[in-house]
């Protein structure tokens, strides 16, 4: 679930489960998440709790497509058999409420009229238009493929709208956009888009714009225009051409502002409506999200390990070194390689919520939806054994995050409603509930994010109304609540000397909190008087982790997708004239002016996509680069096009 | 103007003194077109009869114009502006008269592009739009809005996204832009200066040279370099047809009003009419710009010159059409920046035309690539059939190629001479193949050489019986029966660049021309020099049906023609500063009857007329007559006013009915035209078939009337008081003078062209000319 308001933060994820393949997605009654898929299953998620809520079996085979009629008291789901059903929504679940009249062939795409009266629904070579009070189709179906004589192929209607003008728009896989006059069952105008299929398709509140998605991973957008200046007869007119993806569009929304569409190529796409922007900024940029806006990567610093975690495994490596050393850009020898000590492999279909490997090494935590595990690493030379740890203490499931204190001691489990549980782990193998925080005023949300202190003494906490808790982990009491900010928090971490934490926002504000002494640091405050670099502000992926210097108290260090900065306290910031990302400009300096160029960001764009950056000591740093080419790789190939030239 | 059935050049329209940038139908008036030139005039034109209607003089250049249905009295036009120029309405003023002031101007637009492809108007002239770089700008004449809409100036390896050419869509709101990079754009919605949107067509790969919407525009036709007419169906990218094959790049494309045809103009000079189902339909050629060649065919007496890539074109200077081409290379032409194609460079035909040679090469930084063809003239397929093909024929670039021209002789006398870079001439002769058919063909006979002297040039004598070759400085002579050395010749300094036989009476002489700026004649009897002058020779061409030849000079920046005969130092004929620009080849065309020249001085002309190809690629001829005289027959220079279907009764008459009404305003003009003296309307009678006058017995009175006027005309001159006295009686002579005087003045040119009634009649031999028609005609008025 992505924040538009907070920079498109990807808000809240909910893990997958391997036998429940979302089809259709739809909110209904005010914030309700509904999704239908080919289990068959009607699921209504929790959304403070990021998991399923209940379930109910639709009773029609595999469940293809799901819609919710715009007051959201009704779904219908289209399923395998042909049938489409409605639901009514009640507080608490769902409730059947009849059929509809039932015919041979998949419903592979619902929309509702926006007055509730009909629905249309598109199947293979017709569509359909139901008349909710009745039940029944009149006409009974309109073929969709009567224009298509040369080649007998099926067509299927991938997607479907219902304008409120009674205009019922398909998109089929013959790549059309056909807009029919559903009483007369007539075709008004057929635009033919691609040569290979349109997947999917979104209808603008207004109703004067579309955008349809095709296999080819172009998505394009069609307008209602005037044909003439003042005149009232209106054309839809396909417009502009976007090529943001390389495989299929399967999903595409429009909001009043943007057109976003998501694809098998694992990426998110939204593309601002530039003539609906009343200014530059941060929402009138091209925003691409390919990455989660979190940590998948954790570092036991003292071993020198690194623990991936994957929708189903994890993978526990031991990091390469060297005994030479280098000028600026060498590559070293190493003397020894990384190895690939462990794979962990979840049990069962549910993904992975989160992992953690202690800095010294030796456990190992990660939780599913209904499952938290904790392991004993040893490692006897160069092999490796490792031990469930039995009994771990009977936990509000899921865990939302897991932390491991410094000094491998304990670890602290985020979970449900604000709480966070403290867990002694003991040698040779085992483990305690010490504590369970909770907020002082309680919250709905769960815990997504964690800070510990270096010396053990402090614990931050966020949840998902984005308040920061921080407890005192040594009498096991609330300390404060950092100031709330009218934004996600993206990561925070707590400085080893000071005891500052240090918080990124999603709209890419940084703020320094005093701990000890329960308030902003005077270097916060000058941040927030100053502002920020007008570059730094409009970068659009978020800071995922933050870590420091021991050696040097004024460094900081994050980094997001596309970037690593060591972030110098006791330099000046930069202002909006002054050049953001100056290192190769610096490099040329002589030493004198240099001295008088130098601001607090020194950023490094060298490694693409980062995942994940910590410094192991002082002068080792690791970075985990995750190369798109190989996330292509496992993708489907795309469709074979002819470019020309080539 | 052409014919779309036939092809045909129906009728010529001359008379700007500048280029032609603009030619309109008139929207009000279809059988009325307007033209504009740089001249700075914009001329109404009745197309049908080819009659210029009125001259509106604008004053600065114009270079595109452009008429609406919906601007009722003016039309547009661009125009320089300082540095920039700028698209202004011009009032096109209703007053009576054929030359009129048309001063009265309107800004539009500023800053627009000066091709006439960059501007558009748009539905029912609502809107213009105009691109420029990467502008478009759209003005909406109702709301007097102005809207600037850009596209970014990205730059890439398919070239930049330039505006090149835009079409406004017939009945809706639509802009259609094409740009340097191959795209179309549609663009909508452009009167909010936010909301606007276009969509993108792309197929072309290099420049959109033109866009052209169809009558309803439900489709878009497009055209570039790639020579593909392509249409779009519905503004879809996915829908399109293709009209492959063009032959050359497409410049402009134009729709007829009906919507029944469309026309394509192409690079090489050619119209390409195409139906409306996208299938070609007729072609119009004119001369292809050449860079190479020009030589004439001896057979049709047309020029020939290489045209299109890798063809020979054949081109009849009486029709300026091309009559065929021949491909000559026979490879595909892959229209690409930067690729080395193979290409003609010499063209020689036999004496009859019955054999052509050509030498075809294909650039290569290592080795020239060269080939020589002997091509055959079938009769029965009337065309030039491909004889042997000699691969190599040099061992570097072919300088000079000339047959022995032995027009009585048999097939077997037939020689061909080449001469090459690599120091040698070649001479090849037909041999019989050993297959029964007993065909013919081509191979070497002979290779000479001379002190390993790159040959430069070569030529026979008018009998066939000496080859001279020259070798830089040097010309030898070659017996052709046994290839001896007669003797050499040379002029140093300079090395030679043309040489020629005289002929006829002057056939012992040989004249060469050196690059050191000396034009010299040998005798060849005495082998010593006969005569030499110090002039810079380009060109020397010799007249085939006379001793005469031309030489060009190029001297000072200009270039001169100097026509002499071999026999005397002397030459007959000098034309300086003939243009500005070099000419790079000449030659005579036989005319099919000896013209009849008065001037002693253009006597040379008599049998063959000369033209020239010069390096920017015209073609260029010299004539006794101006071009007017050559265009204009002499019964289209009545002056029409009206449009309407005008007979020359009509005409008489109408004019004698309205101009009896405000007969008062003319007295003032009256004196003037008195001096006109001639009886038009006696012989705008007498021209008029007879089945479509009037009864005599209305004619009558008229041309009784009109025979009365030389009394007045006579007392008008000598007394002007007189004129006002006798105004009353002579009204209706003298409007039927003042009517007729516009077209006099365009008759003297035509009457000299004739040269008959050149003379002019003294007042006392009018007198007795009038006296002797009344009494002719007396008898008229006894009935």
């Amino acid at each position: 679930v992505y924040n538009f308001a907070a920079n498109y933060f990807q808000e809240k994820v909910i893990p997958g489960h391997e036998t429940r393949s979302v089809e259709a997605l739809c909110w209904a009654a005010g914030d309700r998440l509904f999704g239908a898929g080919l289990s068959g299953d009607i699921t209504e998620y929790d959304l403070a709790l990021l998991c399923v809520a209940r379930s109910v079996d639709g009773c029609g085979g595999p469940i293809w497509s799901m819609a919710a009629n715009s007051s959201g008291t009704q779904l219908a789901i289209g399923c395998e058999d042909g049938s489409v059903k409605l639901f009514q929504v009640v507080p608490g679940g769902i409730q059947f409420e009849r059929n509809l009249d039932r015919r041979k062939g998949r419903i592979l795409c619902l929309s509702w009229h926006p007055s509730d009266t009909h629905i249309a629904a598109g199947s293979i070579d017709f569509l359909r238009v139901f008349d909710v009070c009745s039940g029944n189709s009149q006409p009974e179906r309109i073929m969709v493929n009567y224009h298509v004589l040369k080649v007998r192929r099926e067509c299927i209607v991938w997607s479907i709208a219902f304008l409120s003008s009674g205009t019922v728009i398909t998109s089929d896989s013959f790549g059309r956009v056909q807009f029919w006059d559903w009483q007369r069952g007539t075709l008004m105008e057929s635009h033919t888009v691609s040569t290979s299929a349109v997947l999917s398709l979104a209808v603008s509140e207004k109703e004067d714009s579309i955008i349809v998605g095709t296999s080819t991973g172009a998505t394009y957008q069609f307008q209602l225009l005037p044909v003439k200046m003042g005149s009232l007869e209106k054309r839809w007119v396909r417009t502009k051409p976007f090529q943001h993806h390389t495989h299929d569009v399967r999903a595409v929304a429009h909001s009043s502002t943007a057109l976003i569409s998501g694809g098998l190529d694992a990426q998110l796409v939204i593309r601002p409506l530039m003539e609906k922007m009343q200014k530059k900024g941060y929402d009138a940029a091209l925003r691409k999200f390919t990455f989660p806006h979190r940590r998948l990567v954790s570092c036991a610093r003292k071993a020198r390990l690194l623990l991936f975690q994957f929708s189903q495994h994890l993978e526990l490596w031991r990091l390469g070194s060297t005994d030479e050393t280098g000028k600026d850009g060498e590559v070293l020898p190493l003397c020894r390689m990384p190895e690939h000590l462990v794979q962990l492999k979840s049990k069962g279909p549910e993904h992975i919520y989160c992992s953690c490997v202690s800095p010294c090494g030796s456990w190992v935590a990660y939780s599913t939806a209904s499952r938290f595990h904790l392991y004993r690493v040893q490692y006897e030379g160069d092999g490796i054994s490792i031990k469930k740890v039995p009994k771990v203490p009977k936990l509000l499931l899921p865990a939302y995050q897991l932390q491991f204190s410094s000094d491998s001691g304990s670890l602290f489990v985020a979970s449900a409603r604000g709480s966070v549980h403290v867990l002694q782990l003991l040698e040779p193998g085992g483990c305690k509930h010490l504590h369970t925080f909770r907020p002082p005023s309680g919250s709905p949300e769960a815990v997504y994010l964690l800070a510990s202190s270096a010396d053990g003494h402090w614990l931050a906490a966020v949840g998902g109304d984005w308040a920061i808790h921080i407890y005192d982990l040594k009498c096991f009491k609330h300390h404060c609540t950092v100031p709330t900010y009218s934004c996600a928090v993206t990561a925070l971490a707590i400085h080893p000397v000071t005891n500052n934490l240090v918080i990124a926002y999603s709209d890419q504000q940084l703020f320094e909190f005093s701990i000890p002494e329960k308030q902003y640091t005077a270097w916060s405050r000058m941040v927030q008087n100053c502002g920020l670099h007008r570059v730094w502000l409009e970068r659009d992926s978020p800071i995922t982790h933050i870590t420091f210097n021991p050696k040097n108290p004024s460094h900081i260090l994050l980094h997001d997708i596309y970037m690593f900065c060591v972030l110098d306290k006791s330099l000046p910031l930069p202002d909006n004239s002054a050049l953001l990302m100056n290192q190769s400009t610096l490099k040329q300096l002589p030493e004198t002016a240099r001295q008088r160029q130098l601001h607090a960001f020194k950023i490094c764009k060298k490694f693409q996509p980062l995942l994940f950056a910590d410094l192991l000591d002082e002068n080792c740093l690791v970075m985990v680069e995750r190369p798109i080419m190989d996330i292509k790789t496992q993708l489907p190939l795309p469709i074979q096009q002819k470019k020309f030239g080539t | 103007m052409y014919s779309v059935a036939t092809e045909e050049t129906l009728r010529v329209m001359g008379g700007h003194a500048d280029l032609v940038t603009g030619v309109q139908l008139n929207p009000h008036n279809h059988m009325q077109l307007y033209s504009s030139s740089l001249d700075g005039s914009i001329k109404l034109w009745d197309f049908m009869d080819g009659i210029p209607i009125k001259t509106f003089t604008v004053g600065s250049k114009l270079l595109a114009l452009y008429a609406l249905a919906s601007s009722e009295d003016s039309v547009f036009v661009v125009i320089p502006k300082s540095d920039t120029f700028q698209l202004v309405s011009v009032k096109l003023t209703k007053a009576a008269g054929q030359d009129l002031e048309a001063k009265e101007l309107s800004v539009v637009l500023d800053g627009v592009d000066t091709s006439p492809k960059r501007i558009a108007f748009g539905r029912e002239g609502e809107y213009v739009a105009s691109v420029k770089e990467v502008n478009l700008q759209v003005f909406f004449f109702k709301r007097k809005q102005l809207n600037r809409f850009s596209v970014s100036a990205i730059k890439t390896k398919s070239g930049n996204n330039h505006f090149t050419c835009i079409a406004c869509h017939p009945t809706e709101d639509c802009i259609a832009t094409g740009h340097a990079d191959g795209k179309i754009r549609l663009w909508r919605n452009f009167y909010h200066k936010k909301d606007y949107t276009f969509s993108t067509l792309h197929w072309h790969h290099d420049t959109v040279m033109d866009l052209a919407f169809s009558m309803e525009g439900t489709s878009l036709l497009s055209g570039g370099v790639e020579s593909v007419l392509v249409l779009w169906h519905n503004e879809s990218d996915c829908q399109k047809d293709f009209l492959p094959r063009l032959g050359s790049a497409i410049e402009y494309i134009s729709m007829s009003s009906d919507g029944a045809l469309c026309c394509t103009l192409h690079t090489d000079n050619r119209i390409t009419i195409i139906n409306s189902n996208l299938r070609f339909s007729k072609s119009i050629q004119g001369l292809i710009k050449s860079k190479t060649g020009l030589v004439v065919d001896p057979r049709t007496k047309a020029l020939v010159l290489n045209g299109e890539p890798g063809h020979l074109q054949f081109y009849c200077l009486q029709s300026d059409q091309q009559l065929f081409s021949l491909d000559i290379v026979q490879r595909q032409y892959i229209h690409q920046a930067g690729l080395n194609q193979a290409d003609l460079v010499k063209v020689a035909f036999s004496a009859q035309g019955k054999w052509l040679a050509t030498v075809e090469e294909r650039e290569e930084v290592t080795d020239p690539e060269l080939q020589l063809k002997l091509w055959f003239y079938d009769e029965e397929t009337q065309s030039f059939k491909l004889n042997t093909r000699i691969n190599m024929p040099h061992e570097d670039h072919i300088t000079d190629m000339c047959f022995r021209e032995m027009d009585e002789l048999e097939d077997d006398s037939l020689i061909l001479v080449t001469a090459g870079r690599d120091c040698v001439f070649k001479v090849w002769v037909m041999v019989e193949d050993t297959d029964p058919e007993g065909s013919v063909s081509w191979s070497c006979d002979f290779v000479g050489s001379y002190h390993n002297y790159q040959a430069t040039n070569c030529c026979f004598s008018e009998d066939g019986s000496l080859l001279a070759v020259s070798f830089e400085e040097t010309v030898t002579v070659w017996d052709s029966v046994t290839w001896d050395l007669k003797c050499t010749f040379c002029h140093p300094p300079g090395k030679i660049r043309n040489i020629c036989f005289g002929r006829l009476t002057c056939s012992k002489y040989l004249i060469g021309a050196t690059d050191y700026g000396f034009l010299c004649c040998w005798n060849l009897l005495s082998c010593a020099m006969e005569w030499s002058a110090h002039l810079n020779v380009l060109v020397l061409q010799p007249d085939p049906l006379s001793e005469h030849i031309a030489a060009v000079s190029w001297l000072s920046k200009e270039s001169s023609l100097f026509v002499f005969k071999p026999n005397e130092p002397r030459p007959i004929y000098i034309q300086r500063n003939l243009c500005k620009e070099k000419i790079q080849l000449a030659a005579f065309v036989p005319r099919d009857e000896p013209e009849t020249i008065g001037s002693e001085k253009y006597h040379w002309l008599r049998r063959s007329q000369l033209f020239f190809l010069t390096d920017t690629q015209e073609l260029m001829t010299l004539s006794t007559k101006s071009l007017e005289e050559r265009l204009t027959p002499s019964s289209k220079q009545l002056a029409v006013e009206e449009s309407l279907p005008v007979t020359p009764f009509s005409l008489l008459l109408g004019k004698h009915r309205r101009q009896q009404s405000h007969e008062d305003i003319d007295l003032g003009k009256l004196v003037h035209n008195k001096h006109k003296q001639e009886s038009p309307a006696v012989k705008e009678l007498l021209h008029t078939p007879a089945h479509v006058l009037p009864s005599a017995s209305f004619l009558c009175p008229i041309f009784i009337n009109s025979l009365l006027i030389s009394k007045e005309n006579k007392s008008a001159e000598e007394v002007a008081d007189e004129v006002e006295m006798e105004s009353e009686k002579t009204e209706d002579d003298s409007d039927e003078e003042r009517g007729v005087t516009e077209m006099e003045q365009e008759d003297t040119s035509a009457m000299e062209l004739l040269g008959e009634m050149t003379c002019k009649l003294s007042k006392s031999q009018e007198k007795e000319l009038r006296k002797i028609r009344k009494m002719d005609y007396s008898w008229i008025s006894a009935f």
